[in-house]
């Protein structure tokens, strides 16, 4: 059935060069701060940051080109699959997953620790926009038709609250949302959530972890514990503040290098940067960032199948609110989440399911002209 | 090619207000980062600096004491001790290391225990002191062993020391551990090991020797580890303070007095610089510094001897005849009697019904002005006394200082009693009786001085009348105070022929057969000494014991002795020392206390060119009417029953 006309034929060469490159080097811009940020938080080494960080990073844009290349059809076919497997490592990290930092979120497996929670935002993008790339515009606005796509969102966001981890629940939960709303379901209907999350607030507080209800409150008055859960934001503040307009230089902020700011490796990296290159530094890569964004708005705005528009929206917003979550706790707009910096923090998971992400927003660039049906059919309707 | 346009708009058009709503969100971003990096930022940078810097406060040196030839009394010397860094010792237990270092210092129980808690309360960086006070020996062993004791450290700090320990104890006090009611707004105070003068020139001159903190802004981290020092202002050390001592003198002094207990003042007559001042037993400064043993304390403060005052000037004791120069000098003053007039002594002396005794029993016959201070006649000076009125003595002892403390540059100075009528009547709610002034005439009863006060009245007698103060203090930090010359200081106004009386009379009490003390001249050409002896009892003796025949001294507990005092000066003729002893229990003033004084004043004239002192023009003329006679005769003064006080003892 397929038209060598209308859809040429895309061979591995052709899908090379139509990868939006320039998108690869804003990436790897961004990723390049990462590394010269962990090279000055230990104090001028490689080691213990940098240097893995940039071995993960030369991997992970390998399997993002593998990603990108893979036909687009083929992630549509397996989204449930993936959807299922990252589901079921949540169960088994409940299950078998060992504690860290005070909560269960990794699971080893023998070789490599994985966080399921990170997979799940991809995957839950990729299985909500099979869902709707099968759904009729006239069966969106259908109330039934909302229960499976709520289904998918709810069942991983209560197995990671339950790890705890409020602000990657958070974050899934907002993913779906916002593929939902990409979808195209009816504003009154978020609207409706909204209301009633805020009703349930008072409800979820009681089920909320003694750390998380003390985080949420160190948010509201930080002063209230200067010491204690209060002093990673006042001394992220003091850093940012006294980076001023220029910054104290590279590998010259104090509040970093004598540790008065903590995990400024990974949380708070942007605060060290913001310290050291100051308000010019931060807002580059706020910038840098809102590059990336762009594009793949662009990227998801261009492609002509359902299935390709939500994946790259969906993951873009997933690469946004690791943005905007993570700048907004350091600089105090939000409670602490403990959500990394994406690109730039320290850490592997975190990085190999971004570049996962950016793979499928190219792999969507790249085949935005392949026909995509209701089922994942080559010609559609 | 689009096949499904209706979803490609709804989408573009959801992505589109998405985009707006992230770019709303970023633009809040950028916002709070402008508001906290340029808005805010001076607020944050000082909080920074106030994260990172610490002020550190760095002790000064204490300053020098030196006596006045510039020998030192107190300095800073090294204290080696050693500290563990907890961090250091990799891989064994704190108890482990201890075990080790026990092989090479002693270190006791409750030290280990202080040892354990504070390396378990501490960051493991800071140092924790393992002993203070390490010996050469020890440091000696600790560095040979270097190598097998990882995380140990030799540490030098700095600590007091006082060169001659007990010798000048009491006049240099000492310094201690600063308490709760010192702190004040000085910083230093606060410095753990900071030490404050507690007693002594350590006490008055505290502020000049402690001089001013220094302070060093070092950076730290969040942990409080030093990571490098960004600024650094010295302090002021302490200034030097050079006292009028002579530390070589004092030393004799303390040497010549062996196991006595008792004070030995010596000033310069022309200013009133004190040159010895000498309180037995003592005390050593070190000790306190080093810290006292319960055992210790408790050693020295029920020690019968009173170790801890400073007799010279906190101890009180009847004058007894050395205060029958103030005695005459009312009388001649008032005109009661003339030098040349004679008074009869029987050996007893009848006030209605009392009756008062001369130390020599059948009397001494009849007696002038100048034979009753030579032969120290009791008789002789009731009478006077009586006709002279106790408020008349009152204003005699006044001018020479008697009356009051003399303000000398030290703590804890006691003023003695120079009774009155008024001040009985005060006090005491009673009249004044007239036996009370018979008794005064002899310088008992109620009247009480200090060894400072006795020196401070001969040196007045000496130096023609002429109101010296004492003091200690030669010059701080180079800056001379007080008065150099003689012409400085104001005159008494006291007329030079009486006062040409009672210093030829005290001439005659050494240099003269009759004399009290004719067995303590110098026999120095054109050093001679002149001076009073006193001998006071300190117990009642009764009627029955007179009668039987007073016990000797010798036959007495040591604390039921007389004390034996004497005043003097020297050289006769411009003099220039002016010197008190007090015995405690010494038995005789011309026995015990008179021989001291000419030793000592021997001492200080083959001293007077120890160092760049003040050039002294003694008079070489050589001095006749010396006996050598070695009549062995009672002297000084013995028991005398007395209406109503008997103690003289402070």
């Amino acid at each position: 059935m397929r038209s060598g006309l209308s859809t040429p034929e895309l061979t591995l060469g052709r899908k090379l060069i139509s990868i939006n490159w320039l998108l690869i080097l804003l990436i790897s811009t961004v990723a390049a701060v990462g590394f010269a940020m962990l090279y000055s938080a230990a104090e001028g080494s490689l080691n213990p940051w940098a240097e893995r960080q940039m071995l993960r990073f030369a991997f992970a844009v390998g399997v993002m080109i593998v990603v990108a290349t893979v036909n687009i059809r083929i992630w549509l076919r397996y989204a449930y699959v993936l959807y299922f497997m990252a589901l079921g490592l949540l169960v088994a990290v409940e299950v078998a997953g060992y504690v860290g930092m005070g909560a269960q979120r990794w699971l080893s497996l023998g070789f490599v620790n994985i966080q399921p929670s990170e997979l799940m935002k991809i995957f839950l993008v990729l299985a909500l926009a099979r869902y709707y790339n099968a759904s009729a515009i006239e069966d969106i606005g259908s109330i039934t038709r909302l229960i499976v796509p709520i289904a998918l969102i709810i069942a991983p966001t209560i197995l990671i609250l339950r790890q705890p981890d409020l602000g990657t629940a958070i974050m899934v939960a907002m993913t779906g949302g916002a593929v939902l709303f990409l979808a195209g379901v009816r504003l009154w209907k978020f609207a409706l959530v909204g209301v009633g999350a805020l009703a349930a607030a008072p409800i979820a507080w009681q089920f909320l972890h003694g750390y998380q209800k003390k985080r949420v409150l160190t948010f509201l008055n930080p002063e209230n514990d200067p010491l204690g859960a209060g002093y990673h934001i006042i001394q992220s503040k003091i850093a940012l503040g006294s980076g001023g307009l220029m910054g104290k230089g590279f590998m010259q902020g104090p509040q970093s290098h004598l540790h008065f700011l903590p995990e400024m490796q990974t949380d708070f990296i942007f605060t060290m940067l913001a310290e050291e290159f100051g308000l010019v530094g931060g807002l580059a890569l706020i910038v840098l960032y809102a590059l990336i964004v762009t594009y793949g708005i662009i990227i998801a705005i261009k492609s002509r199948n359902q299935f390709g528009r939500l994946v790259a929206g969906g993951v873009t917003t997933t690469f946004f609110l690791y943005v905007f979550i993570n700048i907004a706790m350091v600089t105090g707009l939000i409670p602490v989440v403990g959500v990394p910096l994406p690109l730039v923090s320290y850490g592997g998971t975190v990085m190999l399911t971004l570049m996962i992400g950016f793979g499928l927003v190219i792999g969507v660039g790249v085949h935005r002209d392949v026909p995509v049906g209701r089922r994942g059919e080559a010609e559609g309707l | 090619m689009n096949r499904d346009p209706d979803r490609h708009k709804i989408f573009t058009r959801r992505a589109a207000m998405l985009a707006g709503g992230k770019a709303v969100l970023l633009t809040a971003l950028c916002g709070r980062l402008y508001y906290l990096q340029v808005v805010e930022a001076d607020r944050y940078a000082t909080l920074a600096d106030e994260n990172r810097i610490n002020l550190r406060l760095l002790a000064p040196p204490r300053g020098r004491i030196i006596d006045r030839f510039g020998r030192p009394l107190a300095e800073n010397q090294q204290n080696y001790r050693l500290q563990l860094v907890p961090e250091d010792v990799k891989g064994s237990e704190i108890e482990e290391v201890l075990a080790h270092v026990q092989k090479i210092v002693t270190l006791t129980e409750s030290d280990r225990r202080r040892i354990v808690r504070e390396v378990r309360r501490n960051r493991a960086f800071v140092p924790v002191t393992l002993k203070e006070n390490l010996s050469w020996s020890e440091v000696a062993r600790i560095e040979i062993n270097a190598p097998d004791l990882p995380g140990l450290m030799i540490d030098v700090g700095r600590s007091r020391r006082y060169p001659y320990g007990p010798e000048a104890a009491h006049v240099l006090g000492y310094v201690a551990a600063v308490s709760e009611k010192d702190l004040d707004e000085d910083p230093l105070l606060k410095l753990p090991g900071f030490r404050v003068g507690r007693a002594g020139i350590e006490k008055v001159h505290d502020l000049d020797l402690r001089g001013t903190g220094g302070s060093s802004e070092v950076e730290v981290n969040a942990f409080g580890r030093m990571i490098r020092e960004l600024s650094r202002r010295e302090g002021q050390p302490g200034a030097e303070v050079m006292l009028t001592l002579d530390m070589g003198l004092q030393e004799y002094i303390a040497k010549r007095l062996g196991q006595e207990s008792a004070s030995v003042v010596v000033m310069d007559v022309r200013n009133g610089d004190v040159l010895a001042m000498v309180s037995n037993p003592s005390y050593d400064s070190n000790d306190f510094n080093r810290g006292l043993s319960s055992g210790e304390w408790q050693q020295l403060v029920n020690n019968e001897r009173s170790p801890l005052i400073n007799k010279s000037i906190a101890g009180v004791y009847s004058p007894g005849s050395t205060f029958k120069m103030m005695v005459l000098l009312a009388a001649l003053e008032k005109g009661v009697i003339s030098p040349d007039q004679k008074i009869h002594c029987s050996g007893e002396y009848e006030l209605g019904d009392a009756k008062f005794h001369c130390w020599k029993r059948h009397g001494h016959g009849f007696v002038d002005a100048m034979e009753a201070i030579t032969e120290s006649c009791d008789v002789y000076f009731y009478e006077i006394a009586k006709r002279t009125g106790i408020d008349r003595i009152a204003a005699t002892a006044r001018k020479f200082g008697l009356d009051a403390p003399t303000g000398i540059d030290l703590p804890g100075e006691q003023g003695g009693l120079i009774p009155t009528r008024d001040w009985k009547r005060a006090t005491r709610d009673e009249p004044w009786h007239q036996g009370e002034t018979v008794i005064a005439g002899i310088g008992q009863g109620f009247v009480l001085l200090t060894p400072l006060q006795m020196a401070l009245m001969t040196a007045r007698l000496a130096n023609g009348g002429r109101a010296i103060t004492p003091h200690l203090t030669r010059a701080i930090g180079g800056n001379a105070g007080g008065p150099r010359q003689p012409s400085d200081v104001p005159s008494m106004n006291i007329p030079p022929g009486h006062l040409g009386i009672v210093t030829e009379a005290m001439d005659r009490v050494v240099n003269h057969p009759t004399g009290t003390a004719r067995r303590s001249e110098t026999g120095i050409e054109g050093f001679p000494m002149a001076g009073k002896t006193g001998t006071v009892q300190v117990r009642r003796i009764s009627k029955l014991e007179r009668e039987q025949g007073v016990r000797k001294n010798e036959d007495l507990p040591w604390k039921y002795r007389d004390h034996a005092l004497f005043v003097g000066f020297a050289p006769v003729e411009n003099p220039r020392y002016a010197i008190s002893v007090v015995v405690e229990h010494g038995g005789g003033g011309s026995s015990t206390a008179a021989p001291i004084a000419r030793d000592v004043l021997i001492e200080a004239y083959n001293r007077r060119s120890a160092g760049p002192g003040l050039p002294i023009a003694y008079d070489d003329r050589p001095r006749n009417g010396k006996s050598e006679t070695a009549d062995a005769s009672s002297d000084g003064q013995a028991p005398t029953e007395v209406a109503d006080r008997g103690e003289g003892g402070g």
